[in-house]
């Protein structure tokens, strides 16, 4: 079992990564128009590429992993009891793998020009 | 002529004394009324009060007690500040009612409810079993491998230099009354949460460079419902009637867990 300490510490450290990698992100964004930015060839376009494609799948690993222990948290300050925290614990920890997988598979096949 | 004139002198500051003395001003007392082997839900029961300017609400409420109304439960002792026994919610806020005058309210209607996130005994009473259970569970005192007395009853003093006292002396002026863990937000949900004053006490001995026990403690309090859970809302260093920071001392024990300190 991991520690608790050890836990927050990637929290914060999860955190601090995906602001810096958004930032970047949204400096991508600010080359074209907002709306030019969500056309489907852009968005097709920029997966193509594998830098930008790295810095998706970083942001989708950091913002996942951020956001379901967050979740975790919340559910447990919220309701306590043993059965109630395990459920809660691997429950976020499945959903957080769940979409890991699925948002880098779509990178995946994007990227390889599959769709 | 002399005399006479004293005597007139007296006459004067005996009249501007009676002048500052004020007649007693009333005041209403709301206060909360519940138990729970009983009752279904808290009711509120009004008292009207009269009071001095000089009067705390702990004397308000044993005169209450002793005039009006036998059955009102509360807990208190020293009504000095210094044995925690008194805490309450007066207007909403967690407060000695031993160390809060009324005068000072500056209210026409005190409100007075038992300490949020404690489960009620009766009326004003709480149970402080969980708080002491875990204030227990974090070992509050010097934990060595040596003792100041050795076998051959020789008596060794293990002393430190006043900055090293500076580190943690605040924190040992906590009384337990538990108005920290009652102001505390994560507490308000969390019931398993170690709370303020656990962890604040955590600290006092931790930064004590006479204890061995940093890393023993240290792994008390790193699990899911332990240092980690607190929000920094601040509020029980607002309510500490002794000028304890815990919301400090926890920041500061937090470091210890990240790395920062030794």
């Amino acid at each position: 079992m991991i520690r608790e300490s050890m836990i927050m510490k990637i929290h914060y450290a999860t955190a601090l990564g995906s602001v810096a990698l958004v930032v970047i992100h949204v400096l991508f964004r600010l080359t074209q128009n907002f709306h030019d930015s969500l056309k489907f060839d852009n968005v097709i376009t920029n997966y193509s590429l594998l830098p930008y494609s790295i810095l998706l799948e970083l942001i989708l690993i950091l913002i996942s992993i951020h956001g379901f222990n967050g979740l975790r948290v919340i559910l447990l300050e919220l309701n306590q009891g043993q059965k109630y925290e395990t459920i809660i614990t691997y429950g976020c920890l499945a959903s957080m793998i769940a979409l890991i997988t699925y948002g880098s598979r779509t990178i995946l096949m994007t990227s390889m020009g599959m769709i | 002529m002399a005399a006479i004139k004293i005597h007139e002198e007296n006459d004067q500051n005996v009249k501007s004394i009676a002048a500052d003395i004020k007649p007693k001003n009333k005041i209403l007392f709301k206060i909360t009324k519940f138990n729970p082997h009983v009752d279904t839900h808290m009711k509120y029961v009004d008292y009207d009060v009269e009071y001095e300017h000089w009067n705390t609400v702990l004397d308000a409420l044993l005169m209450i007690k002793h005039k009006v109304d036998p059955s009102l439960a509360l807990r208190y002792s020293c009504r000095q500040a210094s044995c925690g026994s008194c805490g309450m919610m007066i207007n909403d806020k967690p407060s000695l009612a031993c160390f809060t005058k009324i005068n000072e309210l500056g209210s026409d209607v005190v409100k007075i409810e038992p300490m949020s996130n404690f489960p009620i005994l009766r009326d004003l009473a709480v149970d402080f079993t969980q708080m002491f259970n875990t204030h227990k569970k974090l070992k509050p005192y010097i934990i060595r491998s040596d003792s100041e007395i050795s076998q051959s009853n020789e008596i060794k003093e293990f002393s430190q230099d006043p900055d090293s006292v500076e580190k943690y002396i605040q924190f040992a002026n906590c009384i337990k009354c538990g108005l920290c863990n009652s102001a505390c937000p994560t507490m308000a949900t969390d019931s398993s949460f170690m709370g303020p004053q656990a962890l604040t006490q955590a600290y006092r001995y931790v930064s004590d460079d006479r204890d061995k026990g940093k890393n023993t403690r240290l792994k008390i309090i790193d699990e899911r419902h332990g240092i980690w859970r607190c929000h920094f809302a601040g509020s029980c260093s607002k309510v500490c009637p002794k000028g304890v920071d815990p919301a400090m001392g926890i920041q500061f024990l937090r470091s210890y867990l990240l790395g920062f300190r030794d």
